[in-house]
């Protein structure tokens, strides 16, 4: 009987917004083949999978793959070097916008500060690829920075890419030199909306500029610094594949190779589509897990959550 | 009115050196781009042999390493795939993206609530890589222009975006042209979105630039270069340091400016965008802002 009535319910709304239903066909089906049928497909990670004879002829193997990962060689590397550029990129990629705030924030000079933040963005508007083309060339035997890093350390100039030592370095610190700016824009309008009074009131009551900083600046944008702190700890294991696609090589995986560039070369190299997908579930599964338990912790704690 | 600060030693001395610090910032940030423009624009014999940062062209001053670039075949391509590309894209996209946040945001339509359920759902959980390679390929789009296109052609921020900003529109509008005999479409394409055109404009931006950028659904999806993007060449020519020339001329001169060649590849394709970009900020910072609110 409920049941009907619900049924009745839609069945007038379908007729009195027929060109809304009619609308949200194409959404709906685009979200059906591109989003929710990968994650059917992710059933062939239980698999053999065969490309030829689909999800439904392929031989099941339960957790055979998952087994394989976890025993295996590269399941220890792979989550180690996925953690330590999360956790890396968290704690230097994460303040570096909000102090470059802060600190422009104390610059008085309306062009100045404009220019600094317009160049700023500079860096994020460069694509992947040009990005690494230019570390490359950079950090290359005779490169810019592998001749300063050369000098500093009194030895000859070397391929700086071609050593485990130095790849999070490079991944970290070219983080940082494209998304400062960028990154940056959201606390500055935030810093923006103080109110001056309280500025004035406390230097009338004999605060100085730290003291200014510590007990109005920084509460006044905190609630903003928490809400792109839950954004960032939701995305900590997801790190992406282009850029560590783009700049490792073999020589030093033992370092670069993370979950994701795993997966690729699993899936488009090997060709172990079955396993590679399973490796990849396990990503998303802890993502998932990572980005709701972020958020519980903050809607209890904070009042800011994002859902 | 202006308060009358008097400045400690140690407030000046904080000024200067905060100044001297946002100075090296930007410095930085600009410094790897000038160094490859400059570089571009050199004598190769001395860029070749040249370990410190270029802020002056070195030798004498030439474009000869844009010539060589420019008559190269693949450059034209992928500029012209990429401009495709972004086209359609914004077309496609950026009509989905009005149809969603029009119907998401109709009180008066009761299936809003599921869909929007199904739609945020995957902001949570996805199939990955493989499965999604697979519906690709199952529908026979791989090595097609679509496979760069359709897979690409809605997403959740945007849709959230759109949606907020339409929100705010009131109610009161559709009403009325819906008594003057508007029909859904006429509401949504002439009533709605000319009132919301600021985040839609914002909305077309982010597409845009992500288009320019993107490269890696081109690696997993296509094999053949004469659909390839821009993006696909340039990592031949810089990651992947493909040889440049296919012809056998061995000359010394075309020799000598293949130094050039990566420097002058990157000018060429990040040139439009660090060109257009300082007078779209604003509208980028717009885009974050929104994006932050309801994000």
């Amino acid at each position: 009987m409920k049941k009907n009535g619900l049924l009745a319910v839609f069945k007038r709304d379908i007729r009195r917004n027929k060109v809304l239903y009619l609308l949200s066909l194409p959404i709906l089906i685009w979200y059906l083949i591109f989003a929710y049928r990968p994650m059917v497909g992710v059933l062939m990670a239980f698999q053999n999978f065969n490309p030829v004879k689909g999800i439904s002829g392929s031989q099941w193997v339960g957790f055979k793959h998952f087994v394989d990962f976890f025993t295996g060689a590269f399941a220890w590397r792979t989550i180690r070097n996925t953690l330590a550029l999360s956790l890396l990129d968290l704690i230097f990629n994460f303040p570096a916008p909000i102090i470059f705030a802060l600190l422009l924030n104390e610059v008085k000079n309306k062009m100045f500060k404009k220019t600094v933040q317009t160049i700023s963005y500079m860096p994020y508007f460069i694509s992947m690829v040009v990005m690494c083309g230019i570390i490359v060339d950079f950090t290359k035997s005779g490169g810019v920075i592998s001749t300063m890093v050369a000098n500093l350390t009194g030895t000859t100039s070397q391929n700086l890419l071609g050593d485990a030592a130095y790849f999070r370095p490079i991944y970290i610190i070219s983080n940082i030199w494209q998304g400062i700016g960028y990154g940056s824009i959201i606390y500055i309008a935030a810093l923006s909306g103080v109110d001056q009074e309280l500025y004035e009131a406390a230097t009338i009551d004999g605060a100085g500029r730290w003291k200014q900083t510590i007990h109005i600046t920084i509460p006044s944008i905190s609630s903003t610094i928490i809400i792109m702190l839950i954004l960032k700890m939701g995305t900590m294991l997801s790190v992406g594949s282009e850029k560590v696609l783009l700049l490792y090589s073999p020589a030093i995986y033992e370092t670069s190779d993370i979950i994701s560039t795993y997966v690729y070369r699993m899936g488009f190299e090997n060709y172990n589509y079955g396993f590679s997908t399973a490796v990849g579930l396990f990503n998303s599964v802890v993502n998932t897990i990572f980005l709701l338990t972020t958020n519980y912790i903050a809607g209890k704690y904070s009042e800011t959550s994002l859902f | 009115m202006a308060m009358v600060e008097k400045k400690s030693p140690a407030r000046i001395l904080f000024l200067i050196l905060n100044t001297i610090l946002m100075v090296l910032i930007a410095f930085v940030c600009f410094v790897p781009i000038w160094h490859v423009i400059m570089a571009s624009i050199s004598d190769p014999g001395l860029v070749d042999k040249n370990t410190g940062l270029i802020l002056f062209p070195l030798g004498k001053v030439s474009i000869n390493g844009y010539k060589y670039v420019l008559s190269y075949n693949n450059v034209w391509i992928g500029y012209r795939n990429t401009i495709f590309y972004v086209v359609a894209q914004c077309l496609i996209t950026g009509v989905l993206t009005v149809v969603a946040g029009y119907i998401l945001s109709r009180k008066r339509f009761q299936f809003r609530g599921i869909l929007m359920g199904i739609i945020s759902f995957t902001m949570l959980f996805n199939g990955g890589m493989i499965p999604t390679y697979m519906v690709v390929r199952d529908l026979h789009m791989l090595d097609t222009r679509w496979a760069m296109l359709i897979p690409s052609a809605l997403n959740v921020f945007y849709i959230i975006i759109m949606r907020t900003s339409i929100q705010t529109i009131p109610d009161s509008l559709e009403e009325s042209a819906t008594i003057d005999g508007a029909g859904e479409l006429t509401i949504m394409f002439k009533i709605i979105l000319p009132l919301s055109k600021a985040t839609f404009a914002v909305i077309l931006l982010f597409i845009a630039v992500a288009k320019w950028n993107e490269w890696f659904p081109a690696l997993l999806y296509l094999s053949d270069n004469s659909r390839y993007p821009l993006q696909m060449f340039l990592r031949d020519i810089l990651i992947k340091q493909t040889d440049f020339t296919s012809s056998s001329d061995a000359l010394d001169q075309t020799q000598l400016y293949k130094v050039l060649v990566k420097y002058c590849v990157i000018v060429v394709s990040t040139l439009p965008i660090l060109c257009v970009y300082p007078f779209v900020q604003k509208y980028f910072v717009t885009g974050v802002m929104i994006g932050s609110v309801k994000g």
